[in-house]
């Protein structure tokens, strides 16, 4: 087997030109490997070459990041590699900033897979983490020698475009992408092991960190429903009898557009629902309990509200990730936007 | 997706029997429903009280879009 | 509460004219089963087949597993107010059927019943594909309503269930294990300097097909309450429940729950296990709120260090989950909640329904919109036809030349939220 092709990033300092006073360094590339390329290139013994390696000044990338860029990109195509590998830049910020801008460059438009390391404090780390993989490095380059091989075992594998496990398996930084994988021990065992912690007070590390949900600025009331168009939608998986687009009962991949011009009331024999997350009886008895039209066109004949749209939207919300469900709406949104309905009630079981 | 619908500039409401998910996932006018498998209905009740019923929330759900509201509200059915 | 369990090792099943268990081969005589099953009026018919561990075998839907057992000593016996008569379990003898497993499938109720590949990447996901099981298909009458039919097929897989477990009370365990679940006083008197530790067990009951059983008492008219963990041992705890296939728990995980096991095994040492409490997850958010407000009442009363909280199933259930975290986090107790995720098949989704910050002690049981593709296989006990339905299938799910692409939430306890697996994410 041919060795995989390696290009190596760093900058000014690791290429032992010196410290802040040379960070105005321009880019250069010297033949095979220079400074940190050496424990590299003994990690990878003879399953991969470092060919050459960029070095470019930190100042210099960061106040020049077009002309860096195109510089380097044009280095990095020339030289043609299965990898390119940048840094680690443990805690320095600007070094961590241009690995990552460097990497994403690489990967997006010379589609050539890409790492780097860093600390997690690096704000490299939250600008990039979710573009590539980083592999978590200590503060510090006394960090090097325990990066070095985690780097050199990941490079490997995108070199090899090898199925990347979890996080945690790989020694990279968690990127917003839940990998499946199998530990070592079972999940009750390892509940039990960070309770005690936990009580102990000792470190525990939490398998899922809680989310931060983002908001949205609540939009303006109606002032007067008479003369506006209202539409109804829901995430209770109404669709007319039969579920004509075979909506999933659950993650499901698709939402349901379905006019209901003349149709004054839902009833077990004409809409059901196809959301596989709780007991149907009840919504296909009857589909207004969860899509109120019955009552919607009472409000519409005495003048409560000036129309009831003439479509509804349905998904079903059971194990549908959020991702769709936003992808969804915000299609059905503009549709909406466009018939200039003017306010929407949407119901959820 | 209540988020999607507001993002795009069109008031909405949500009506919804588990609150607490509507707050965490940030809808802005939220109104209890009755239950999971019945939001806007209750199967123990009459179809002519039941349809009240859904009546009453659809009229909260109205009045909850006529409100302005600078924040996360919950517009209980009276 | 003291509990003294046998394990028989079961290492093959085989159909013949007598039952019995001679040499760890589990013999069966079908025709009594089947005429156990058909005193029940709904079902019309009832066929038995063996799946063994490493045979290219697909059972499917499959709606429980249950673990054949047996009181050798009561009170009571298994599967109290349901398949015997209404006793207090939980002391005594009981002898285990180990590494024989009763499965249950038919046509199918809901969305939400599950796979259960012997072999093939299938096998890695579910722990059913390490045991020997009985699978047990039914035909139900025409005409029945899903409630009937779902009661129907429940009860008649514990009954045979029970049937064959009764076949190794008379019979020498391989091993036994003894666990021992005192008054609380007492058990603070034996371990006063250990943390006490309890255990909060969410329970299913959401209406149809999603329904949990406690002494034949549905779950969700129950408001919160406690059991000795050997109750559970003894089947005091059903599942009538076809949530998804990857996280409902069924009877056999109820029999066999990892959390007691790893609490007991810790018992003592680093811990005093003191108390189960079990809760439900109700449609209802007014029950959500009073459910989660007796949970962490229990707690306080109780006077504990630390809990285990486990779920089961997804969705609004996150609710539940939360809300009991977060009240039992305020009476000052630690807190570790199991659970599964729903990040999208990228996983690049929000995993919960529902968060809060002070849930920061976490165990995940991985990512249930996970894609797989099962091979084709020889056999499939149970029918095809409802693939591209269940929960965790899709239009195009069973392809042309047998394979199967699936999230893992349609395979039988992938994702299971006691811990019962070693599957996870990060």
């Amino acid at each position: 087997m041919s060795k995989f092709r390696v290009v190596h990033y760093i900058n000014q300092f690791y290429a032992g030109i010196g410290g802040e006073e040379f960070a105005d360094h321009k880019p250069e590339v010297r033949e095979g490997v220079v400074g940190p390329g050496m424990a590299l290139a003994g990690a990878f013994g003879d399953k991969a070459e470092i060919i050459s390696t960029v070095v470019c000044g930190d100042s210099f990338f960061n106040e020049n990041v077009a002309e860096a860029k195109k510089t380097i990109l044009d280095m990095v195509k020339k030289a043609n590699p299965d990898i390119f590998i940048a840094g680690p830049a443990f805690n320095a910020g600007r070094y961590g900033v241009a690995c990552g801008t460097i990497c994403e460059a690489v990967k997006e438009e010379l589609n050539i897979p890409v790492i780097t390391g860093m600390f997690e404090e690096n704000p490299g780390t939250d600008m990039f983490k979710d573009k590539m993989y980083i592999v978590a490095t200590k503060p510090s380059a006394a960090g090097m020698r325990d990066a070095i091989p985690v780097i050199a075992a990941l490079a490997l594998k995108l070199a090899g475009k090898e199925k990347i496990g979890a996080s945690v398996e790989e020694g990279y930084l968690p990127n917003n992408t839940r990998v499946n994988f199998f530990e070592k021990e079972r999940g009750s065992r390892r509940a039990v092991d960070m309770l005690i912690k936990k009580m102990a007070g000792k470190p525990f590390v939490t398998e899922y960190p809680m989310p931060d949900f983002d908001r949205v600025e609540p939009n303006p009331a109606v002032n007067d429903f008479k003369s506006i168009t209202v539409a109804l939608v829901t995430s209770g998986g109404i669709v007319p009898k039969g579920n004509p687009d075979h909506i999933e009962s659950s993650s499901a991949s698709k939402y349901g557009e379905y006019d209901i011009t003349g149709v004054n009331d839902l009833t077990a024999e004409t809409y059901e629902t196809a959301h596989g997350g709780y007991d149907p009886v009840y919504a296909n008895a009857d589909a207004d309990r969860v899509l109120p039209v019955d009552v919607m066109r009472d409000f519409e004949r005495e003048g409560i509200i000036g129309k009831l749209h003439n479509k509804f939207y349905t998904t079903v919300g059971n194990g549908t990730s959020t991702k769709s469900s936003k992808q969804f709406a915000a299609e059905y949104a503009q549709k909406l936007k466009n018939d200039n309905v003017q306010a929407v009630i949407l119901t959820s079981t | 997706m209540v988020k999607e619908i507001e993002r795009a500039g069109i008031p909405v409401v949500h009506v919804c029997t588990v609150t607490p998910i509507s707050m965490t996932v940030g809808a802005n006018r939220i109104v209890p429903a009755v239950a999971i498998p019945h939001p806007l209905g209750n199967p123990s009740l009459s179809a002519a009280e039941e349809k009240q019923l859904r009546r009453k929330i659809l009229t909260t759900a109205l009045g909850a879009l006529s409100t302005e509201v600078d924040g996360q509200t919950i517009f209980e059915v009276k | 509460m003291k509990l003294e369990v046998g394990y028989i090792q079961i290492r093959d099943i085989s159909l013949a004219d007598e039952s019995r268990i001679d040499d760890g081969v589990l013999y069966i005589n079908t025709k009594e089963l089947e005429e156990l099953a058909l005193e029940d009026e709904h079902l019309e018919a009832v066929s038995f087949d063996v799946a063994r561990p490493g045979e290219s075998i697909r059972i499917t839907p499959v709606k429980d597993v249950i673990e054949p057992r047996a009181k050798v000593e009561g009170p009571g016996d298994v599967f109290p107010g349901v398949v015997t008569k209404m006793s207090t379990v939980g002391s005594g003898k009981t002898h285990v059927l180990r590494g024989a497993a009763v499965v249950t499938v038919g046509k199918i109720v809901g969305f939400q019943e599950g796979i259960i590949d012997m072999t093939g990447l299938g096998a890695e996901y579910t722990p059913f594909s390490a045991t020997n099981n009985l699978v047990v298909n039914f035909t139900p009458k025409e005409g029945l309503t899903a409630h009937e039919y779902e009661a129907a097929i429940r009860k008649a897989g514990l009954k045979i269930a029970y049937a064959v477990g009764k076949l190794g009370v008379s019979h020498k365990p391989d091993e036994i294990k003894v666990y021992e679940f005192p008054s609380i006083i007492e058990a603070t008197k034996l371990y006063p300097d250990l943390p006490r530790v309890g255990y909060v067990l969410m329970l299913q009951s959401q209406g149809l097909l999603h329904d949990t059983y406690v002494y034949g008492v549905d779950m969700k008219q129950s408001l919160t309450t406690m059991l000795s963990p050997t109750e559970i041992m003894d089947g005091a705890i059903l599942s009538g429940n076809c949530v998804s296939a990857c996280d409902k728990n069924t009877t056999y995980h109820h029999q066999n729950n990892p959390v007691i096991e790893d609490l007991f095994e810790e018992h003592g040492k680093t811990l005093n296990f003191v108390a189960l409490i079990i809760t439900n997850e109700n449609v209802y958010l007014a029950d959500k709120i009073r459910s989660s407000d007796w949970t962490a009442k229990l707690v306080n009363y109780l006077d504990l260090d630390g809990v285990i909280i486990s779920q089961e199933g997804f969705g609004n259930p996150d609710t539940d989950l939360i809300m009991n975290c977060k009240k039992i986090e305020e009476t000052g107790t630690h807190t570790v909640i199991i659970t599964d995720e729903y990040a999208g098949r990228d996983g690049t989704s929000q995993s919960l329904a529902d968060a809060d910050p002070s849930a920061d002690a976490l165990v995940t049981a991985g990512n249930a919109n996970q894609v797989v593709t099962l091979p084709k296989l020889d056999r499939v006990i149970g029918t095809l036809d409802y693939t591209d339905k269940i929960a965790g299938g899709y239009a195009g799910s069973l392809a042309d030349d047998g394979t199967i692409t699936v999230e893992i939430q349609a395979i039988t306890g992938s994702t299971n939220e006691l811990g019962f697996s070693r599957l996870s994410a990060r």
